[in-house]
């Protein structure tokens, strides 16, 4: 009988900073099971809701996720929207897709930044996040905030977006160009980067589809989904733009999926903001109520479909308001890519479905160690991960991904 | 409507199954169907039409318990729901876990939220609330709530309430 | 106790510091907004801030999030841990009062009310600047002697997260026997 090991990653300070835990049975160095709790984050959002006006609920799912905090809001608007059929004006449908669209963009930086943190590449967390900040800027700039932007209503947009504030945003893009190319470069063709990622926590296409994953992690294993593309809203069938999706379904090819979908991404603000310059007129239909029926809004968050019902009764609250996160879905797919691997590779893959857990809420397993066990904590799964990276450093003398001499940060 | 032939399909295969039908729009649809139903159903939606499970919803509608089945037709910008009514006081539905995994969480949740219990799923425990939330309170039901008080000060010596004899935070 | 005795303990805190990040159910806003203030733009690190794995090493613990039914449970545990003395500090408005999320079943009482909180950093999130600033005050303030961390006068009481408030369902409490 071969001894168990129980190494539990959370509940604080685990990988992505948030509470939530995952117990890994382990035998020697492999993985053989994973147990995920959740139960930290729940807040009863949805019971919330029930007490909010639609108006007032945008502010309130808005919160669910610091990170995709504008995707909650574009899909319960619409989901609003669809149940009372309410029109909304052209030029609100650019700004959200541009909102949306630079949320992408700093999300997938910030993923970028976490997961060369826990690999021990803390350059290009530094890097990935520095030019994250830029984004930030923008966003602020035009709406207000670094995040939390309260930009979405239902019938359109809170406010819009300036003549004037269009040349920062292509300045933006144009300074984002040089980077995210040496992102790609740096990051795609590293040795290292290979060694630690390939062949890695790999989620075959048929599970993808048996767990219903989505975004990224759906695209890696080619699982050809993407809401944009199948479901069109906002301005995303008025403006031209390529899904990107591989078939490995390893640690590499979500790495792949997110860094290449930050172009498309620049190209799709590039044209909203083109666009903006000659669609004219209100950004609000300024509905006066959500008439009685179901609505169902999915926009494509930067971690994949992000799905939002409500009911309304006609009056001017929700009589229920289902909200399901990409993580969801995604995260319960750790269960067939965690066992089989090794204890540090565990960080990485658990981080590759980009895990939001204050969206879902969800999260970790435990089990008790019959043997009683020591228990390894998130801090050291995290330095075990590091440590297999030094110890090819070593073995290899690759140096892993780092910025040119002439990247000025 | 891209989904047409898709939807006619489905009503065709439903056939007496099928208790209600509306077409609110060219991208969504709703079914209703007998609480008896939801596995043959699930498993036309998922295994022959291939459609993807998005999520499932939970309603306490007061007369009922309404669970609705989201499925994804992306190749055809469409979403059908597929909807039951189960009854409010033993809400009962066979899980479609077995062979759906995508609905294992989401199960587990409608029953902790609202009740209704999950005929042979897998592992149906508490997914969100911690384990020793009272039996029988189900959050997401109409009926239950938490007492709320506006007022801080009785809010912060429920709070000292419960602290130990000696010592503890004074409000 | 003695105040000289506190201030000189106090002086160790007003150095490098050993800062432990505690989010408890939180949106992650304001954890990464603290994170932000490591990255180069604003750099805390070159003032010997820096974020340790332990609450054992922890001069300042930072909270974010409203810290629900289940994980409060766990912020007391750890913070019942962390060696004195130490500055506990609130980012964000949730740990301060939970905002929005007050009146949510899963919820029972704020940190703010419970736990020795030295300062409040409002925002949804508050800006990297402002949690700089927010912790240079409460820095200065105790070079100044004008604070003394309340975890030096006051204990943190480990209890259980009641749900007599609860309302409904068959063994809930009634209304007028609950807290």
């Amino acid at each position: 009988m071969t001894r168990r090991t129980i190494i539990p990653i959370g509940p604080y300070h685990a990988l992505q900073e948030e509470p939530e835990f995952f117990k890994l049975h382990v035998e020697g160095e492999t993985v053989v099971g994973l147990d995920i709790e959740l139960g930290y984050n729940h807040r009863g959002i949805e019971k919330l809701s029930e007490s909010k006006t639609f108006e007032e609920t945008v502010f309130l799912v808005e919160r669910i996720c610091g990170i995709c905090s504008t995707s909650h809001p574009i899909a319960c608007v619409q989901a609003a929207e669809d149940a009372g059929a309410v029109p909304v004006p052209e030029r609100a449908l650019f700004i959200r897709s541009m909102v949306g669209e630079l949320e992408r963009i700093h999300s997938h930086l910030l993923w970028l930044g976490l997961a060369g943190h826990f690999l021990g590449f803390n350059t290009l967390w530094m890097w990935a996040w520095r030019f994250r900040e830029d984004v930030l800027n923008v966003l602020e700039l035009i709406t207000g905030n670094r995040n939390h932007y309260a930009m979405m209503k239902p019938g359109g947009v809170r406010r819009d977006i300036l003549d004037t504030d269009l040349p920062t945003i292509l300045d933006l893009l144009k300074g984002l160009d040089q980077p995210l190319q040496t992102f790609r470069d740096a990051v795609l063709e590293d040795p290292l980067v290979h060694a630690r990622t390939k062949g890695v926590g790999v989620l075959s296409k048929e599970l993808a589809v048996a767990y219903g994953a989505l975004g990224p992690t759906a695209r890696a294993s080619g699982y050809d989904i993407d809401v944009r593309r199948d479901h069109p809203h906002a301005a995303y069938d008025k403006v031209e733009w390529d899904v990107v999706c591989t078939k490995n379904g390893d640690v590499f090819d979500k790495a792949v999926v997110r860094i290449l979908e930050m172009f498309e991404s620049v190209r799709i603000i590039a044209q909203c903001a083109e666009q903006l310059k000659t669609v004219r007129g209100p950004v609000d239909s300024n509905p006066q109520r959500i008439a009685a029926g179901d609505g169902i809004g999915h926009y494509e968050a930067p971690r994949g479909e992000v799905f939002h019902y409500v009911r309304s009764d006609g009056g001017n609250r929700p009589l229920r308001h289902k909200v399901r996160a990409p993580s969801f879905m995604n995260v319960p797919t750790n269960r067939e890519t965690v066992p089989g691997g090794s204890v540090a590779d565990a960080t990485i893959v658990l981080a590759a479905v980009d895990p939001c857990y204050c969206c879902t809420e969800r999260m970790a397993v435990a089990l008790d160690s019959p043997t009683g066990e020591r228990l390894w904590g998130a801090q050291e799964l995290i330095r075990m991960s590091r440590e297999k990276t030094f110890r090819l450093m070593d073995e290899s003398g690759w140096r892993g991904p780092a910025p040119p001499e002439e990247m000025k940060m | 409507m891209k989904a047409e032939d898709t939807v006619n399909r489905i009503r065709g295969a439903l056939g007496p199954h099928l208790a209600g039908f509306e077409q609110k729009s060219e991208h969504r649809v709703y079914l209703r169907v007998a609480p008896e139903t939801v596995t043959e159903v699930s498993e036309l939606m998922f295994e022959e039409i291939g459609a993807r499970l998005q999520i499932m919803t939970g309603i306490d509608t007061g007369e009922g318990i309404e669970v609705l089945y989201h499925w994804a037709l992306d190749d055809e910008d469409c979403v059908v729901t597929v909807f039951t009514v189960v009854d409010r006081d033993a809400p009962e539905l066979e899980s479609i876990a077995s062979f759906c995994p995508a609905a294992e969480w989401i199960e587990r949740e409608i029953w902790e939220l609202l009740g209704v219990e999950f005929i042979g799923h897998p592992d149906l425990r508490h997914l969100l609330l911690s384990d020793d939330w009272p039996e029988g309170n189900y959050p997401l039901r109409k009926d239950c709530r938490r007492r709320v008080s506006s007022d801080r000060a009785d809010e912060r010596a429920a709070v000292a309430a419960d602290a130990p004899p000696t010592g503890g935070i004074q409000p | 106790m003695e105040s000289r005795t506190v201030n000189g303990t106090i002086n160790a805190l007003t150095r490098s510091l050993n800062v432990f990040h505690l989010a408890g159910s939180a949106c992650n806003n304001c954890d990464i907004e603290i994170l932000d203030a490591l990255t180069p733009r604003y750099d805390l690190e070159r003032f010997g801030i820096t974020l340790v794995g332990s609450v054992r090493h922890a001069d300042v613990i930072l909270l974010s999030g409203v810290f629900n039914r289940k994980s409060r449970l766990r912020m007391l545990e750890v913070i019942s841990q962390a060696p004195r003395p130490y500055l506990l500090v609130a980012i964000g408005g949730c740990p301060a009062s939970g905002l929005m999320f007050r009146d949510s079943y899963n919820f029972f009482a704020a940190p703010g009310d419970y736990v020795p909180i030295d300062a409040f950093i409002p925002g949804c999130p508050p800006k990297p600047e402002a949690i700089i600033a927010g912790v240079v005050t409460v820095i200065g303030a105790l070079r100044a002697g004008e604070v003394v961390p309340r975890c030096m006068t006051e204990e943190v009481a480990a209890y259980a997260p009641p749900t007599a408030d609860l309302v409904g369902g068959a063994s809930a409490a009634t209304p007028e026997t609950a807290t």
